[in-house]
């Protein structure tokens, strides 16, 4: 159980303060309501770019992470599809050079022109590492766009290719800024060795007097109901084959949701897991095989992938795949094995309330999501589901003309003999 | 009026306080080093072995099989029953596998204690290793490897290893036919040798009862027999301190970005100066405000992410550097590394960045202590390096006095660029 208490300031900023007195640090976590979805079509990966700058400089504070380095602080920062998170863990008796810095950034950022120029590259740089220069390291700038017709999920957070990210200007930054970075767009967390009522008068002071903007209403176009299977074949310099196969499932709000997180737990979490023992450690028809739900805000996918053991085609495998599923679909799973996979999530949480900063990222999420006790009634989420709502899911989600299949070939080395 | 450009009062950073383990030994020898916290219902057991080697190959991989291979059935359970009586109780038993050391960690409920701890203990004293999960194993990993083979990170730290440490642990590459060569009985030969009690340390925390203390006194103490005398666990090493610092450079057509490793022999953590190379590390390359990440990413922009550390093994440490930058500018990041050693060893630090990295690395130290488990892992890693809890505090008195001339010192001596072995795998122009 993670207690806190909340205030929101006049100019719309929502604060949380979450007291644990076992740690001597304390968290700042500033959660900022946008992500790669948001982004203009021909600008993609501007959110993530926009997260770089924002360690550029603020307005008042030309050097953001030496200040912080200097009381004993680190930070990092994360954009997804669907936010923008900050985070600062610093010893508790510096909390304030946290909440100065947090609080002037949020007022305007420095928008130094040097800084753009080197981000740029640093985040080309980081599209190259991540996604260009290792095997398969492109799989979701295909997969995305095939499982996507409509909704901005359709590009990666890093952006569709490398030209968005070079051809971003200053003016774009700046009108960034002024539409997604004010109070009412954000949640602060204040977690950790703290007292509720020190930190609403620090937060008063810092944040308060920061103008709000009107917040821009996000009307998203929203994926429409996939009417018949895709599919693409790539091949590229890669040791084996792979395959992805993914299905259009429910948003973080629906009920389904936890059903089909828990499936993804049955078919791959844990060495008892039914896609590894029965297709990697009996059939060893894979080396590999994983299943997992993207956690999305939105309408979510559900991914099915794996790489074939030497010497078995992709046919053969993705055949393999659909036998589990189908099993979903057709037998009710053992009471027990639901039990299981309810049992790790129980423990998971248990172990995930060890650390402070995971604590305040998802009291963060979850009130932004619509209310941050809603994190502290997950596990009884997951303990309602059936297994009769695990097969009726999986019978709505594991459908052909529900699903993107991904083969991603193996140029063979041998020369085809014409 | 509040004003904004000047910063709030900061304040000392306090020093660490470390909980002290309580210490049981076991009817068989086993020594049990207890942290104790009722934060969360929680319990960690972790059993660390120290790894022992054939002393012709030193194969490691012989010991990543072991650790991978141990869980995968006794003569009462199978490998899938392991894994769902595990998974069931919502516990996670987690192989871990170093150059040193073979651990196996346990992490679970309180309440499910008493299911968990037998799967545990069979482990331990009953492993069949049969051959169908051997193949397995071979079969998963020669695929895993033909991918890493394509990583020029993967090929650099390969190469890396083998130019610094030479044949033996350290400087082995996993490679096909190593892989072919593994046999069951190897495997429950040095099972037979290296899971015992007597080559065993246990650490528990979490929430450790009287309970759990009973508990593992069971199935750990007197039921787990030593079965080879003490004295016949060969633990040494060949290590040669010769090495090649000469540019290797492995070409790779395809590549956007080249993967980029120097380093050098350095110090264990038993030895004296060890915090003051970490100090010198973190000021050159173990941060984000570190002068490499300065200069070679926010201000040029070559790469995502570049960082050195000093890194310890039982028999010897090392200091690293590595990097992935765009291909067009691997000679010039090469250039600007010689460059940052040189200022390193010639010009001395300011008062202010020595400062900055004190507060720095003092604010790391207390944030590593999350909870009762990092309490445990800060006492192991001193514990297996001979030393005790008083090492943090020698640790926190050096930081302290560390100055420009001694960062200048310690720079002259492990930051030549001359001594360092070289590695690049991708273009060069």
């Amino acid at each position: 159980m993670v207690n806190y208490n909340k205030f929101v300031l006049a100019n719309g900023l929502r604060v949380l303060v979450h007291e644990d007195h076992t740690t001597p640090m304390a968290c700042v976590n500033v959660l900022y309501d946008v992500g790669a979805r948001d982004e203009d079509p021909k600008r993609t990966g501007f959110a993530h770019l926009f997260e770089h700058l924002m360690f550029g400089g603020s307005v008042n504070i030309p050097n953001y992470d030496e200040v912080l380095q200097r009381v004993g602080g680190e930070n990092n920062a994360f954009t997804s599809n669907d936010i923008t998170n900050y985070y600062i863990t610093l010893p508790a008796v510096n909390l304030e050079t946290a909440l100065w810095l947090e609080s002037d950034r949020m007022l305007s950022l420095a928008f130094n022109e040097q800084s753009l120029e080197v981000q740029r590259q640093v985040v080309i740089e980081e599209f190259k590492q991540r996604y260009l220069n290792q095997p398969y390291g492109d799989v979701w700038l295909k997969l995305r766009p095939l499982a996507y017709q409509q909704h901005p999920y359709r590009w990666a957070t890093i952006g569709k290719n490398i030209e968005h990210i070079e051809q971003a200007t200053m003016a774009e930054v700046k009108d960034f800024f002024d539409t997604f970075y004010h109070p009412s767009n954000a949640v602060l967390v204040v977690a950790g060795d703290v007292k509720f009522d020190e930190v609403q008068s620090l937060v008063d002071k810092w944040f308060a007097d920061i103008p709000d903007r009107p917040v821009k209403k996000r009307s998203l176009p929203q994926e429409l109901p996939q009417q018949v299977a895709r599919r693409e074949t790539v091949e590229a310099d890669v040791p084996v084959d792979s395959i992805y196969i993914a299905f259009h499932g429910p948003d973080r709000h629906s009920t389904d949701y936890y059903t089909l997180d828990l499936i993804s737990d049955i078919l791959s979490r844990g060495n008892s897991s039914r896609l590894y023992r029965t297709l990697v450690k009996e059939q060893q028809l894979f080396a590999e095989v994983n299943a997992y739900l993207m956690g999305s805000t939105d309408t979510n996918l559900f991914v099915v992938e794996g790489k074939p053991s030497e010497g078995i085609s992709l046919e053969v495998a993705e055949q393999a795949l659909w036998k589990e599923l189908e099993r979903l679909k057709m037998e009710l799973a053992n009471e027990k094995e639901l039990d299981k996979v309810k049992n790790k999530v129980e423990s998971t949480m248990f172990f995930s309330e060890l650390s402070v900063l995971d604590k305040a990222m998802n009291l963060a999420y979850f009130e932004l999501l619509g209310d941050a006790n809603a994190y502290n009634t997950e596990v009884d989420k997951y303990a309602r589901t059936t297994t009769e709502d695990v097969r009726q899911v999986a019978s709505s989600v594991f459908r052909t003309d529900n699903s993107s299949t991904l083969l991603y070939k193996a140029k063979r080395q041998e020369a085809h003999v014409e | 009026m509040l004003n904004r450009a000047e910063a709030p009062q900061s304040h000392d950073i306090q020093g660490i306080s470390l909980v002290s383990p309580d210490h049981l030994v076991l009817d068989n020898g086993l020594p049990v080093y207890i942290f104790t916290s009722q934060d969360q219902p929680l319990v960690k057991a972790e059993f660390v072995f120290k790894n022992t080697f054939d002393s012709q190959t030193e194969n490691p991989l012989l010991n990543t099989a072991l650790s991978a291979l141990m869980k995968e059935g006794t003569s009462r359970m199978s490998s899938a029953e392991i894994a769902e009586k595990v998974d069931y109780y919502g516990a996670f038993l987690v192989p871990d596998f170093s150059f040193d050391y073979t651990c196996y960690t346990l992490y679970t409920l309180n309440k499910y204690v008493p299911q968990v701890l037998p799967l545990l203990y069979d482990i331990l004293v009953d492993a069949q290793f049969p051959d169908l999960e051997l193949n397995n194993f071979k079969r998963t990993n020669r695929q895993n490897l033909q991918i890493s083979l394509q990583k020029n990170d993967f090929v650099a730290k390969q190469m890396f290893y083998q130019t610094l440490f030479g044949n033996n642990r350290y400087g082995a590459a996993v490679t096909d036919k190593a892989l072919s060569d593994l046999n069951r009985t190897d495997l429950a030969e040095l099972y037979a040798q290296q899971v015992q009690p007597h080559n065993c340390t246990l650490f528990l925390s979490g929430n450790i009862t009287s309970d759990v203390i009973r508990e593992v006194s069971d199935y750990f103490g007197s039921k787990w027999k030593n079965s080879l005398p003490i004295g016949t666990v060969g633990h040494g090493i060949k290590l040669s301190a010769e090495y090649d610092t000469t540019l290797r450079y492995q070409e790779r057509n395809d590549a956007v970005q080249s993967a980029i490793r120097l380093g050098r022999h350095s110090l264990k953590r038993c030895d004296k100066n060890y915090p003051a190379l970490q100090f010198v590390n973190t000021l050159f390359g173990g941060y984000f405000g570190s002068r490499l990440m300065r200069n070679i990413r926010e201000d040029k922009g070559y790469t995502y992410g570049i960082g050195s550390s000093a890194v310890t093994f039982a028999h010897t440490g090392m200091l690293v550097i590595s990097t992935q930058v765009g291909t067009e500018v691997t000679t010039l990041t090469l250039q600007e590394i010689e460059k940052e050693m040189y200022l390193m060893q010639n010009e001395l630090a300011s008062e202010s960045e020595i400062k900055l990295v004190k507060n720095y690395m003092l604010g790391a130290m207390l944030g590593s202590l999350e909870s009762i488990f990092s309490h445990a892992d800060k006492f192991k890693a001193v514990h297996l390096s001979g030393m005790d809890l008083s090492y943090y505090t020698y640790y926190t008195q050096v930081l302290h006095a560390m100055d420009a001339p001694k960062v200048r010192a310690i720079a002259q001596e492990y930051l030549r660029y001359e001594d360092m072995v070289k590695v690049v795998v991708g273009k060069m122009h």
